[in-house]
């Protein structure tokens, strides 16, 4: 029985690792980071301008480059993973079923600087050439590569959330004359509308998190964008590119953690909310 | 979050697991064998670690090829990261050298003081269009407008009617640093207009070899046959006008060691200035000291 | 509206999905195969990467997944186990749970942050291999501990009560009975850890990677890698640096491709039986 306590402990602490990174990573974005946004305050969110060269640091840019990008991508995103979480769950036949799956586990599992690759050679050039703009790194090209990345989350969550549907709605919408389309509309959209909720936030906490593909398609413009056809820049490409350079503990450092504070915590409110809306059927 | 959720619908079709998988088992032993082996590996070598500034590194990356095969027990190491980087991680003594396109600023002389640069090649730096551009020339000011945001089409300079689109490189570059200290003179570059920045000389250099609107600078050993390079106040960007003093845009390239270099380091640098060094040099692009 | 208007374009839907999908995938391979050659995965690069191969970054990569498995497995599996076996559903359980999914939900390059503070810095392991490894562990830890859960938790109570009903300890439980029918599960878990892990480069970029072509020789090296490679063959684009870009995108492709499948195989080879 010994050994058996002596390993019960050792696993307990196992299990707790992740919890207790949570907590060093809290601890080390905060300690790096909360003394410039107690030194700017709420300028730090809301100032436009970023210099580190006279230390003035205002996020808005970067947090309007984000915002921008994902709620685009989203637009894109959304309305098609929905249309192929339905054809899933519902009218697919099997064979079909079977074929569609491993395509978006491939999807999800592209590396995010291959989608960065593509986006830079092919969207920003596709872009540059249509619209006939300076140049294509834009928000709109940096919206086409990240809906492509978040539409496996969309899909898979949203047909897990339309499969669960209970039957007994469908037969009782079918009994009374609905059409299969009336059915989809009227009744199993709005009761898989928590779980496709859901999926959204979890696509926004993604997107806003992604980086690689964002640094490489976005522009990285100090500026907020004006039109779709603007470059900008985003949280995550504004630490990626100048963490190099800050000199550790000086401000520059400090502020690109207090940038990291921001990050964190948005996409811990969007697991927050997600979490609520109940991801998790279990 | 995605994976948990994958995971967890993959999982509803594996309802149960069944047979002992020892081959699993054996295969990851096996890695843990290498990992070890790997671990253990290794003849006592010397090591050098360099880091910074992305115009120093096919120097410094050229220079290590060659330092290696004549020193084999010697084993040299370069990140890039910018001129700003080689100098903290010097300073913080995580790297050995720091390679910078610029000297160290005050701010940085108080953080770390005992800091000493050694000059191991000169520079331009060049401003580059795309090939197909008109432009051949500006002036100084005409520069800083550019990137100043002043002016916005290349029209106004005699060239097309299109838009400019003004590459820069990321905070810490040390090529931005001095681009905006001889040419904007310190003044304010691209706050008030639409600028792309990249996060390395090739990388300006690719974005301007193929984006016909646009403007950058690079290290002068960067120049070639996929850009154009300007004449600055009719000055055309060279090893002779740099060394002469005559083009408005140069600059020295240093490598920073803690201390009066020592040990491997000293070697190292001591083989950079070298004539076998400087030949390197010569041979990348950028001007020899000597 | 119709219903065979709305099943047109459910069709059309999935059907663009699945082109996004094969046109991405064709690209990288039409292109990437013009370089992809022997000497291309065993030469170094050259020239900065205009010419030879990307031995050291698939070699860079493998040791970075290695670490970060070593780390991560034990954690995860360990973590799992103790869920499922050692305690029931209480205050901490909820506290395990809470660390691991808000984990999973970070940001890459606010993992690479914290491994560059955390790991290079304050523990000063300075830039190499482990302080790779490691963070990349953190960040598929999530991953492999709610597989592995999962996976454990779909042992049967009865195979459990029968081992016990015939005298044995819970641990040889454990070890005969439940990791064995379990393991499935979990190694579909690790094998997708695997390629996330290959393909992250925001982690690895401040922790473990350099640019010039020297092989580690021990963890306390840093390396190349095939991430940060590719991202730097592509921000510095030249015709030529952009064909190896294609083949290292390609090999990265092949190991996404690998995983993926994989997987899909376990799975599929473990669902014959299905037990109520």
């Amino acid at each position: 029985m010994k050994t058996e306590k002596i390993v019960e402990k050792i696993l307990l602490i196992f299990a707790l690792s992740a919890t207790l990174v949570i907590f060093l990573i809290i601890i080390f974005l905060f300690k790096e980071g909360l003394p410039i946004l107690k030194k700017e305050g709420l300028g730090f969110i809301l100032g436009k301008i970023w210099n580190p060269g006279k230390e003035i640091y205002g996020a808005l840019t970067f947090i309007v480059g984000s915002l921008s990008v994902t709620f685009l991508a989203l637009l894109i995103a959304v309305p098609l993973g929905v249309s192929c979480a339905l054809f899933l769950a519902e009218i697919a036949p099997k064979r079909a079923e079977s074929l569609f799956r491993p395509v978006i586990e491939l999807l999800a599992g592209i590396p995010s600087v291959v989608y960065g690759m593509f986006g830079l050679i092919v969207i920003v050039r596709f872009i540059k050439v249509s619209f006939d703009v300076p140049t294509g790194e834009t928000v709109l090209a940096c919206s086409i590569v990240l809906a492509v990345m978040i539409l496996p989350i969309i899909i898979s969550v949203s047909e897990d959330a339309i499969k669960s549907v209970p039957r007994i709605y469908k037969e009782g919408s079918f009994a009374l004359g609905a059409t299969h389309w009336q059915t989809m509309k009227r009744v199993i959209l709005p009761t898989a509308s928590s779980g496709i909720t859901a999926s959204i936030i979890l696509a926004m906490g993604r997107a806003i998190g992604e980086t690689m593909a964002v640094v490489l398609v976005l522009g990285n413009v100090e500026m907020i964008p004006k039109s779709l056809l603007n470059p900008a820049e985003a949280l995550t490409s504004v630490i990626l590119l100048e963490m190099g350079e800050a000199p550790v503990g000086g401000t520059h450092y400090q502020a690109l953690f207090a940038v990291g504070i921001i990050l964190f915590i948005i996409v811990m409110i969007l697991n927050i909310i997600s979490m609520k809306i109940g991801v998790r059927k279990k | 979050m995605f994976y948990e959720d994958k995971i967890y619908i993959c999982l509803r079709f594996n309802k149960n697991g069944d047979k002992k998988m020892k081959k699993e088992i054996i295969g990851i032993s096996i890695c843990m064998l290498f990992l070890m082996g790997c671990i253990s590996e290794g003849n006592k070598t010397q090591t050098l670690s360099l880091a910074g500034s992305t115009t120093v590194e096919p120097i410094a990356s050229r220079v290590a090829e060659v330092y290696m095969e004549k020193h084999p027990d010697a084993k040299v190491t370069i990140q890039g990261g910018g001129s700003g980087t080689g100098i903290k991680m010097v300073g913080e003594g995580t790297a050995d050298i720091g390679n910078a396109s610029r000297k160290i600023k005050d701010k940085e002389k108080d953080l770390y003081p005992d800091l000493v640069g050694t000059i191991i090649a000169y520079d331009g730096i060049a401003v580059v269009v795309h090939p197909l551009n008109s432009v051949e020339n500006l002036t100084k000011q005409q520069l800083q407008d550019i990137y100043a945001g002043k002016i916005r089409n290349w029209k106004e300079l005699g060239g097309e009617d299109m838009e400019i689109v003004v590459i820069t490189r990321a905070e810490g570059s040390g090529t931005r640093d001095t681009f905006i200290e001889l040419v904007m003179n310190k003044g304010k570059i691209e706050e008030t207009s639409s600028v792309l920045q990249k996060p390395s000389n090739g990388a300006v250099k690719a974005t301007v070899a193929g984006n016909e609107n646009a403007i950058g600078y690079i290290g002068l050993g960067y120049v070639d046959s996929s850009v154009k390079s300007i004449k600055i106040d009719d000055v055309t960007p060279s090893s002779a006008t740099v060394k002469g003093g005559t083009y408005p845009i140069s600059r020295a390239l240093y490598m920073y060691t803690k201390g009066t270099p020592s040990g491997l380091a000293k070697d190292f640098i001591d083989f950079i200035l070298s004539s076998e060094g400087q030949n390197i040099v010569e041979e990348i692009g950028f001007i020899r000291i000597d | 509206m119709k219903d065979k208007y709305v099943y047109a374009l459910l069709w059309a839907s999935t059907i663009v999905t699945a082109m996004i999908l094969i046109f991405i995938l064709g690209f990288v391979v039409l292109k990437g195969s013009s370089a992809l050659s022997v000497e291309f995965l065993i030469d170094i690069p050259r020239r900065g990467g205009e010419a030879g191969g990307i031995f050291p970054a698939i070699l860079g990569t493998f040791y970075l997944v290695i670490i970060a498995l070593v780390v991560a497995v034990p954690l995860g599996v360990g973590g799992a186990l103790y869920l499922v076996e050692f305690q029931k559903e209480n205050i901490i359980t909820k506290i395990i749970r809470f660390g691991a999914d808000t984990l999973n939900a970070i940001p890459s390059i606010i993992f690479g942050l914290f491994g560059f503070a955390f790991l290079v810095y304050y523990l000063k392991l300075g830039v190499c291999i482990l302080s790779g490894g490691v963070t990349l562990a953190f960040m598929v830890l999530p991953t492999i501990l709610r597989t592995s859960e999962e996976a454990l938790r779909a042992v049967p109570g009865w195979d459990k009560e029968g081992s016990y009903a015939l005298g044995a300890t819970k641990l040889q439980t454990i070890k005969n009975i439940v990791l064995p029918q379990s393991l499935s599960g979990i190694i579909t878990g690790i094998v997708l850890s695997i390629g996330r892990a290959a393909g992250e480069t925001a982690p690895i970029i401040f922790t473990a990677a350099i640019l010039n072509p020297v092989l580690p020789e021990s963890v306390f090296d840093p390396t190349m890698s095939l991430p940060s490679h590719l991202y730097t063959l592509v921000s510095e684009s030249t015709p030529e640096k952009l064909v190896n870009a294609y083949g290292t995108a390609l090999v990265l492709i092949i190991l996404v491709l690998i995983t993926t499948y994989s997987a899909m195989l376990f799975r599929k080879y473990f669902t014959r039986h299905v037990r109520r």
